[in-house]
């Protein structure tokens, strides 16, 4: 077994090896644009990353079936920063200074794109964030095309309110900057809402968190006070399954005490076993099972792509699906793929999202998205419960934070600042 | 071939036109198969309304999710899906037989958390009425603390016909809590007595709500005596609360103490008995567990076997994978910690992306048995979780195994004598490689057991290993190196102290604080909580 492993490991890595050799060679020719694809395959994370690195894959192929792009064919160049967050750095440095691509699809984590903020603003490159994330930032060479906190936290927390009557909260995450700074931010909202200190319960983890008694004992115990309790989750992916496992243990239904979770699509709920997650909620920009004539090709393509037609689709796909077709959009518009060119032509550009909506590119490099919350079902899909009736603008830098009510972002002349203050009229020029 | 076509589908829909009209609740059916997700919830209350017996087994398919929709004439089937994309259907009315039919056909019923909950209420009025005790005795439950007017009559109905002692508990009980709210304040004082001690938690939310004062500091319960008896009533419960909730606390503490030990206890021999540092001793675990999915992949019918085969199949792939380690590698290094711990760390990684390739880096589900979920309730304010407790059962049988296997048989004796003087012991006949390799293949064995029981609690994942690995050592180390019940005492009282600062401190914290206090631990007694003694020691 792990002799068979072994060689299996070894093969590969030699096949990898040999195809990294043969894709420089094919890099010498100048009749392809390169694509950068910086997600992790090995570590940690390959459990998310892995199959955004698919589909970028899957839209290069498209976008080379449809004739390439300004004429040429476009070839992605896959790198593997294997979880580990200065790698990220190198490995952008080595994507844009040594394989000149054009553009990066690329990060997960927010530690992994502030690794790799600095690189990519020193070589004016330019990079495609597909994941929800916790704001606070916008820079120049960026397009954030996951939820913004008020396209995903804040819309959740007022369905919660207005729908389910929710009074008491308990803010759960796993302990890392992007629960820590979104719990800030509801905190800030529920408190600006009129509920009372004592009503709110935060409780932080450490990653891969597995043992779950004594919280959730004392999430039934403050859910247990005669007010409609629910709990809004930041909690990151791995530590999700024991949590919920141990609700469901410990009798906590969904109509009791709902859970609203960011981090837990399609993709993180193929792997549990479902039964004891029937009713939680989730708050994405994008579910499979929206009926739409656009979700239901991409649906195929996946599935027609990876031959497998049980593999899901989730939100930060769609993301890097808008992100990806947005792009090609740009620089056909700009009619090159030189980054200020094209990072001027992406504002305010429009595509067709997959939930049958158009998603628009903001001043601020982050996308107008519509938020749908979903409830989860016994087949691992969502039925979504509450949708915005508008497209919601994502913002950047939180209103409900002392430190950036003041502050937006707008790459547009005469402004061009992803950190102005609006009240000082001035630019920090501090992108991260 | 048209015509054909034609005839059936006006057939079908006469026939449902037909049966509709001679039978109300077919024609409700008709229009909730064609309402809205919003409208819903009225729909279901006209359900209700028509009292008629079938109702209970559409609700509850409905909650249950197994209510469909036949695509082509809008009827609803309560439905089974069963292999092949199948659905085995049932007809409500009882008109047509069962039949199976292509689930594409259908479409499920989807219903919201707000509709499970009016579903739950509306089973248990119906309910109430049910033949079957434990059914009313959980529709009573259900109804505990629904003050409602139209709640309390049914209540008092079911009263009335009730027999059975424990379901008559519980309708005194709701009674009780709808007096609080009368007029009289003698009716208020009697069910406040008959309240207190009772340790549900909607009883104490009523009281609360009974003492509770207004803006002015006046108790809303204008009469004193009540009063007082509600705050007497409220300590006793609150006390209770408190002795129920260390006892849970404990409970909590002992459980993770087992989840420490097995993880740690296949460390016990490798580190504790052998010497090696095995960085790889997490992925074995990891093996284990993902031995368990493969048996459920294999046996997905009898799913409530799956983790008694696992055991002894995890041992076996574990073991093995653990004998080639050693053999392959570690023999080479005896001796040398460092390399050893640099090598093994290396095999740790190539295990872990051996199964990424293999499996996909996803995480895999994993079930659960009905048998090893829920809780055994104990009373209303304290249930501990079967899961846990058939694992806390089960680390202990297979410590007390190896301690055994290690001190009574030969082969336990061997592998003493080797881990003690290598030479003597192969001055005296051990075949001292051999032994290496079983006593590495069994600390690797366990381990895998170790991943069954883990694959119950966590996810399986290729780092499933990684989280682990730390805490094992940890426990080892703090234990006494090469002291199996040093593990033992030392994985329950990590176990207990996490639990018992974690309400107080946060998890972050409690762990910080457990690690820094090992750390001041190892400073003073380097060698553990119980040191091996002898000349052995080097």
């Amino acid at each position: 077994m792990t002799m068979l492993s072994k060689f299996k490991t070894a093969a590969a890595g030699a096949a990898l090896v040999g195809a990294s050799l043969l894709g420089s060679h094919a890099a010498a020719a100048e009749d392809t644009i390169k694509v950068g694809v910086l997600h992790s395959l090995s570590g940690t994370m390959a459990i998310s990353e892995t199959t955004l690195k698919d589909t970028v894959l899957m839209m290069v192929a498209e976008q080379n079936e449809a004739g390439g792009l300004l004429g040429k064919k476009l070839e992605a160049v896959v790198v593997d920063p294997a979880s580990n967050w200065p790698l990220f750095a190198e490995k952008a440095r080595e994507l844009i200074s040594k394989e000149k691509v054009a553009v990066i699809f690329g990060c997960w984590t927010s530690v992994s794109r502030k690794s790799v903020l600095p690189v990519i603003e020193e070589l004016n490159g330019l990079l495609f964030y597909p994941v929800q994330y916790e704001g606070e930032e916008s820079s120049k060479n960026v397009f954030y095309t996951g939820a913004a906190p008020n396209q995903q936290a804040i819309p959740a927390v007022d369905y919660l309110m207005n729908d389910l009557g929710v009074e008491r909260w308990v803010l759960a995450g796993t302990d890392y900057v992007y629960p820590r700074t979104t719990n800030k931010i509801l905190e800030a909202y529920l408190k600006a809402k009129g509920v009372d200190e004592e009503d709110i319960m935060i409780n932080y983890t450490p990653f891969g968190h597995s043992d779950w008694q004594s919280i959730v004992a004392e999430i039934k115990t403050f859910g247990g006070k005669g007010k409609k309790t629910a709990v809004v989750s930041t909690i990151n992916g791995d530590a999700n399954i024991p949590f919920y496992k141990e609700l469901g243990n410990q009798g906590i239904s969904a109509e009791d005490i709902p859970v609203v979770a960011f981090s837990v699509g399609e993709e993180e709920l193929s792997g549990m076993d479902t039964s004891a997650l029937v009713g939680h909620l989730a708050a994405w920009n994008y579910f499979q099972s929206v009926e739409s004539p656009e979700n239901e090709a991409f649906i195929a393509e996946w599935h027609t792509f990876t031959s497998d037609d049980k593999r899901v689709t989730n939100d930060p796909m769609e993301a890097t699906y808008i992100g990806f077709k947005m792009w090609v959009e740009a620089v056909k518009k700009a009619g090159t793929t030189d980054t200020d060119a094209v990072e001027q032509a992406m504002i305010g550009l429009s595509v067709k999202n997959l939930t049958g909506g158009m998603a628009v590119m903001g001043k601020n490099h982050h996308l107008s998205k519509p938020v749908l919350i979903g409830e989860i079902q016994e087949d691992g899909q969502f039925l979504v419960v509450s949708e915005t009736d508008d497209l919601v603008p994502g913002d950047a830098w939180s209103d409900y934070l002392p430190v950036s009510e003041d502050t937006i972002a707008d790459w547009t002349p005469p402004i061009s600042c992803g950190n102005y203050n609006t009240v000082t009229k001035t630019c920090s020029g501090q992108n991260f | 071939m048209y015509r054909l076509i034609i005839a059936l589908v006006l057939g079908c829909l006469l026939y449902s036109g037909a049966h509709a009209a001679e039978d109300p609740l077919g024609y409700e059916l008709g229009v909730l198969a064609q309402t809205k997700l919003t409208k819903m919830p009225a729909q279901i209350d006209v359900l209700v309304a028509l009292d008629d017996d079938r109702v209970v087994a559409v609700l509850q398919a409905m909650l249950d999710g197994r209510l469909y929709r036949r695509k082509a004439d809008d009827t609803l089937f309560i439905g089974e899906p069963g292999e092949d994309k199948s659905l085995a259907i049932t007809d409500p009315l009882g008109v047509t037989g069962d039949s199976v039919a292509p689930a594409t056909d259908f479409k499920r019923i989807a219903v919201n958390n707000r509709m499970r909950g009016q579903l739950r209420l509306a089973i248990a009025q119906l309910n109430l009425r049910s033949d079957d005790e434990e059914q009313r005795f959980l529709a009573a439950q259900e109804l505990l603390g629904d003050t409602s007017p139209k709640v309390i009559a049914l209540l008092e109905a079911a009263s009335r016909s009730e027999s059975s002692g424990r379901v008559l508990a519980v309708l005194a009980d709701a009674r009780a809590l709808a007096a609080l709210q009368q007029d009289d304040a003698n009716l208020r004082y009697r069910a406040v007595e008959e309240l207190s001690g009772n340790l549900q938690p909607v009883v104490l939310n009523a009281l609360q709500a009974l003492v509770e004062e207004d803006a002015g500091g006046i108790p809303l319960e204008p009469d004193p005596a009540v009063l007082k008896r509600a705050r007497q009533a409220i300590a006793g419960i609150r006390q209770d609360a408190e002795f129920y909730s260390n006892v849970e606390t404990v409970f909590f503490g002992l459980s993770l103490g087992s989840v420490l030990l097995l993880s740690a206890i296949g460390l016990a021999i490798t580190f504790g008995v052998m010497g090696v540092i095995n960085m790889a001793h997490g992925e074995l675990i990891m093996l284990g567990a993902y031995t368990t999915y493969v048996v459920q992949l294999l046996m997905p019918n009898h799913l409530e076997y799956s983790l008694v085969v696992a055991v002894p199949l995890a041992f076996l792939v574990s073991g093995a994978v653990g004998i080639a380690i050693e053999r392959g590698v570690i023999r080479f290094l005896y001796g040398r910690p460092l390399e050893t711990l640099l090598a093994t760390f290396g095999i740790s990684l190539i295990l872990q992306q051996g199964v990424r390739t293999i499996f996909s880096p996803l995480n895999r589900s994993v079930a659960t048995p009905d048998w090893l979920s829920g809780a055994l309730e104990i009373n209303p304010l304290l249930s501990l979780t079967y899961n846990r407790l058939y694992i806390l059962v089960f680390s202990l049988v297979v410590f007390f195994l190896l301690v055994t296997l290690l001190k009574k048989t030969s082969l336990g004796l061997q592998f003493r004598a080797v881990a003690q003087n290598r030479a003597m012991a192969r001055a005296m006949g051990i075949r001292s490689a051999w032994v290496d390799a079983m006593t590495f293949g069994l600390g690797s064995g366990v381990a895998g057991i170790a991943g069954v029981a883990l694959s119950q609690l966590t996810n399986v994942g290729p780092n499933l290993g990684q989280a682990y690995i730390i805490d094992s050592f940890m426990v080892v180390v703090f234990g006494g190196v090469g002291n199996l019940w040093g593990t033992l005492v030392s994985a329950f009282g990590l176990g207990m102290a996490n639990k018992f600062i974690e309400p107080v401190a946060g998890a972050v914290l409690a762990k910080i604080l457990v690690l820094v206090f090992i750390i001041l631990f190892i400073q003073r007694y380097p060698r553990g909580l119980f040191p091996q003694q002898g000349r052995s020691v080097d």
